[in-house]
């Protein structure tokens, strides 16, 4: 079966299916039919000169310049269109040389930075060029200590602060963190970085396998698949403790752990009674619940995080693996996908799409890659994300739910890419070693 | 008397005239050389042993045969009869060599006979090793077609040999380790694995064999076999794994 469609992505995510396109791969568009707004940010003036002040004013600059780009919902005014003089406070700015041509910018971010007696000064402040009456939208000042690691969470956090009053009141993500499976250090440990990449940390080092990590919605805890002397266990670590924490063991394998969004639940497999089947289980270990019952392989439970009253998983019970949703009481049973090699659902934070991982041409002499599609649940309409080549797989939903994370080898090892949910914008964050099933924290 | 000088040297040639005259004599004399005898065809031999694998403790039986020999050896038996059987009782592997002569040749022929090592009522006499290298030697692998768990009719017969040897060795208890393929999904492999793993517990908990003695574990594409991406390559990684447990 074939659907052409096109999904429009507006500011509020809501996607609006319009009609027929001759083709299905098409390029969607995050806002599309909802004009960009045109925003320029001109590096942050420094008002120390030091060496020192000089690294974390790059730093800072850099970082918030790549958070505003890579948010999606800006169009960013070219550098070269910026008029000779940049503000680095309000008493410089003249806005009338930002809101006209060239620039044409809509809204200006700007400010300046500075180190006094070992903490980081910066004062940020966003200006509507439309409005000179009462242009200041946003006024921030921040202190801290002078590091490098925090001029990268002052410019976090100022983009936050944007992207929050510019992007309907959905909080941005530019604080956010990733969790992933690397084997860079000989063995497949659990390993935490920034939403951009950054900060590439290693978390587990149990020296054998770990995989599927997945943060709790406090962010306090990352539940993930390991080996252990019983066989695959759901192992708790601590991100508040930074170690590993108890977690009830069951009979036979277990794996690929899911938090509900309200932290109460896990959803995971388990091989415990001969077949691998879905069970719920309290988030203290308590209380569980089997799901599923059916021959085949059942995997990779993802929750509806709008209402907690869903799960969407991965079976094998007709053959190739599809996906497949149900309440979370295990009734109400519908397929979502309907051919090829379906697996890897990640479920929207707005309940309404999800993203997986789809080989649809699966067959012989139909060597079709494993690309990142998301699907409209009420309609079962889909959208095609990734379109160059490799095994992609293990997609993720970022909390504003405008962006996806997932793993590809399209350049020939296993690595991280984000991308906006339409599929533009992608970035490479890993390259060291191989790298896979990148979890998008809550918050 | 004292001999002078000149009459040594006389008795010395004398001596050495009279030597080599008798020598040259007895040359001249010599019969021609005896026919040979009437030539007998070089001797034939085979060597058998049946069975030719076995237990410590068990018993086989050589079976030899040989033609035209006039003398038969077997290394560890001696002298034997030209063709004949015997029942020996080896305690290790060892080639029995059989030697059939005649005048005009010799004739080896050799049968292997395996002796494995002896199923372990006294665990002091053998070691867990071999008992794992038992195991490993005995137990055959079940291969999988693609995305399937299901054990095929040609792995029916792989797993009642299994459970064969399974019942003789009561004691041993193992883990059957499901694998699959590079292709496809990590989580999803993962649970093709622990089906694999469990129907092939399955499939030898219905041959009779205790379903206590039995773990399974799954080990989705984390640990392969073999790291090709071919077709050869896959099938090998489609398994279900025996593993002696210690």
């Amino acid at each position: 079966m074939k659907r052409y469609m096109a999904i429009q992505l507006t500011l509020f995510l809501l996607f609006a299916i319009t009609g027929a396109f001759a083709q299905d791969w098409i390029r969607t568009g995050t806002g599309l039919g909802v004009e960009k707004i045109r925003l320029a940010a001109p590096d942050f003036k420094q008002v120390t000169t030091d060496s020192g002040t000089q690294n974390l004013a790059m730093t800072f600059n850099t970082t918030l310049s790549n958070d505003l780009q890579s948010a999606g919902i800006f169009d960013m005014v070219s550098r070269s269109f910026y008029p000779l003089s940049v503000p680095g406070a309000p008493q410089e700015v003249h806005l009338s040389d930002w809101g006209s041509p060239p620039p044409s910018a809509n809204m200006l971010a700007f400010g300046n930075l500075g180190v006094q007696a070992g903490s980081l000064n910066v004062q940020g402040w966003l200006y509507d060029t439309k409005n000179p009456q009462s242009p200041q939208v946003l006024g921030k000042q921040y202190r801290e200590a002078a590091t490098d690691e925090n001029a990268r969470l002052v410019a976090h956090r100022f983009a936050d602060e944007i992207i929050f009053r510019l992007g309907g009141g959905i909080h941005g993500i530019a604080e956010t963190k990733l969790y992933f499976v690397s084997s860079r250090s000989g063995t497949k440990e659990i390993w935490q970085m920034d939403y951009d990449g950054a900060n590439q940390k290693q978390l587990t080092h149990l020296g054998d396998i770990a995989l599927s990590p997945h943060v709790s919605p406090d962010g306090s805890r990352v539940a993930f698949s390991g080996v252990t002397k019983d066989g695959w266990q759901i192992l708790m670590y601590s991100l508040e403790l930074g170690r590993l924490v108890n977690f009830t063991r069951f009979g036979g394998d277990n794996y690929s752990p899911a938090w509900s969004s309200d932290g109460q639940n896990i959803a995971f497999s388990s091989s415990r009674s001969g077949n691998t089947e879905i069970y719920t289980v309290s988030s203290s270990g308590g209380n569980a619940h089997r799901l599923t019952e059916n021959k085949g392989p059942d995997v990779s439970p993802t929750w509806n995080p709008k209402t907690n009253a869903q799960i969407a998983w991965v079976s094998g019970r007709t053959g190739l693996p599809q996906i497949y949703t149900m309440a979370s009481d295990g009734t109400n049973v519908g397929r979502a996908t309907d051919q090829g090699y379906a697996v890897s659902p990640s479920w929207s934070p707005n309940g309404q799409f999800l993203a997986f991982a789809w080989v649809r041409h699966y067959g012989p002499g139909a060597p079709g890659a494993s690309d990142i599609y998301v699907m409209d649940i009420a309609s079962k309409q889909w959208v095609q994300l990734t379109h160059d080549g490799g095994r992609n797989d293990f997609p993720s939903w970022s909390p504003d739910g405008r962006h996806i994370v997932f793993q590809s080898n399209r350049t020939g090892k296993v690595q991280i890419w984000s991308m906006l949910a339409d599929g533009s914008e992608t970035r490479q964050l890993t390259t060291a070693g191989e790298n896979s099933q990148p979890n998008w924290s809550f918050k | 008397m004292k001999l002078t000088r000149s009459q040594w040297f006389k008795v010395v040639v004398a001596l050495a005239v009279v030597l080599a005259v008798s020598a040259c004599g007895k040359k001249k004399a010599a019969p021609p050389p005896p026919p040979p005898p009437p030539s007998a065809p070089a001797p034939t031999a085979s060597l058998t042993a049946n069975p030719n694998a076995l237990n410590a403790g068990q018993a086989t039986t050589l079976i030899w045969k040989t033609d035209y020999a006039t003398s038969v050896t077997i290394d560890q038996l001696g002298k034997v009869d030209p063709s004949g059987s015997s029942t020996v009782t080896p305690t290790e592997s060892t080639t029995y060599h059989l030697l059939a002569k005649n005048d005009s040749g010799t004739q080896e022929a050799t049968a292997r006979v395996t002796v494995m090592p002896a199923p372990a009522p006294p665990p002091a006499v053998t070691s867990d090793e071999t008992q794992a290298q038992m195991f490993a030697q005995n137990m055959k692998d079940v291969f999988f077609d693609y995305d399937s768990y299901d054990v095929t009719q040609q792995y029916q017969q792989v797993l009642a040999a299994d459970a064969r040897f399974l019942k003789q060795h009561p004691n041993m208890k193992f883990t059957v380790e499901g694998h699959c393929d590079e292709r496809g999904s990590t989580e999803y492999n993962l649970a093709l694995g622990d089906n694999r793993a469990n129907s092939t517990k399955q499939a030898l908990v219905s041959l009779g064999i205790s379903g206590d003695r039995i773990r399974t574990i799954s080990y989705g594409k984390e640990k392969p076999f073999c790291t090709e991406s071919t077709e050869a390559c896959w099938a090998q990684n489609r398994r279900a794994h025996f593993v002696y447990q210690r």
